[in-house]
């Protein structure tokens, strides 16, 4: 089964949450690039992190279980670990900033 | 059936370089060293998307093992330097 076999009731939501996926992530580093200060661009890419990654897991999920015709979620292990890990990252990263702020 | 899916395969693939190569102009030009740590942090979770998006768009399975191996080893490097920026080092005695 090719990528073009797959029925249409699965291509269109897989295509609209890639098309998502690809534009949060897009603004995302857009608000990186273009905001003044370290404490508002910390918050933008964490949109691409959590809502875009999630778009794309979950038309991965939908692809792989209709291209292998048995449900395949081992795409939930990536959606888990970014969400564990995001947060400890922002958290190091800003007691980093406040304390080289301080000195 | 439909050609959906490809053109939006493609897409997406081009949000993600525009997003790739925008944290990669913040990782060059950032002042302090904490703007250069987070546009590391977004350049690994945008390849990762696109590795995984590759791996939608040829239909392979592989792609997703290193898809996750990115992501540990990302968290791992991301975690590391800001607690090098925090303490000083790495592993504390």
């Amino acid at each position: 089964m090719n990528l073009v076999d797959v029925p249409l009731w699965v291509a269109l939501p897989a295509a609209f949450l890639l098309v998502c996926g690809g534009l949060l992530t897009l603004v995302g580093s857009l608000g990186l690039l273009r905001f003044k200060s370290f404490y508002a661009r910390i918050h933008a890419p964490t949109m691409g992190s959590t809502l875009g990654a999630g778009c794309v897991l979950v038309a991965s999920i939908l692809i792989s279980t209709m291209l292998e015709q048995r449900p395949v979620i081992h795409e939930l292990l990536i959606t888990v670990f970014i969400l564990l890990t995001a947060p400890i990252t922002a958290m190091l990263l800003m007691r980093a900033a406040m304390s080289r702020e301080r000195d | 059936m439909s050609v959906i899916l490809p053109l939006a395969v493609k897409f997406a693939l081009a949000c993600f370089a525009l997003s790739m190569l925008c944290a990669l102009i913040r990782l060059l030009r950032g002042p302090a060293a904490q703007d250069r740590i987070l546009a590391l942090d977004t350049l690994y979770i945008n390849g990762m998307l696109t590795i995984l998006t590759l791996g939608i768009g040829f239909g392979a399975a592989i792609y997703f093992d290193i898809a996750l191996l990115i992501a540990l080893f990302g968290f791992v490097g991301s975690a590391a330097m800001a607690k090098f920026l925090l303490r000083g080092e790495v592993i504390e005695p």
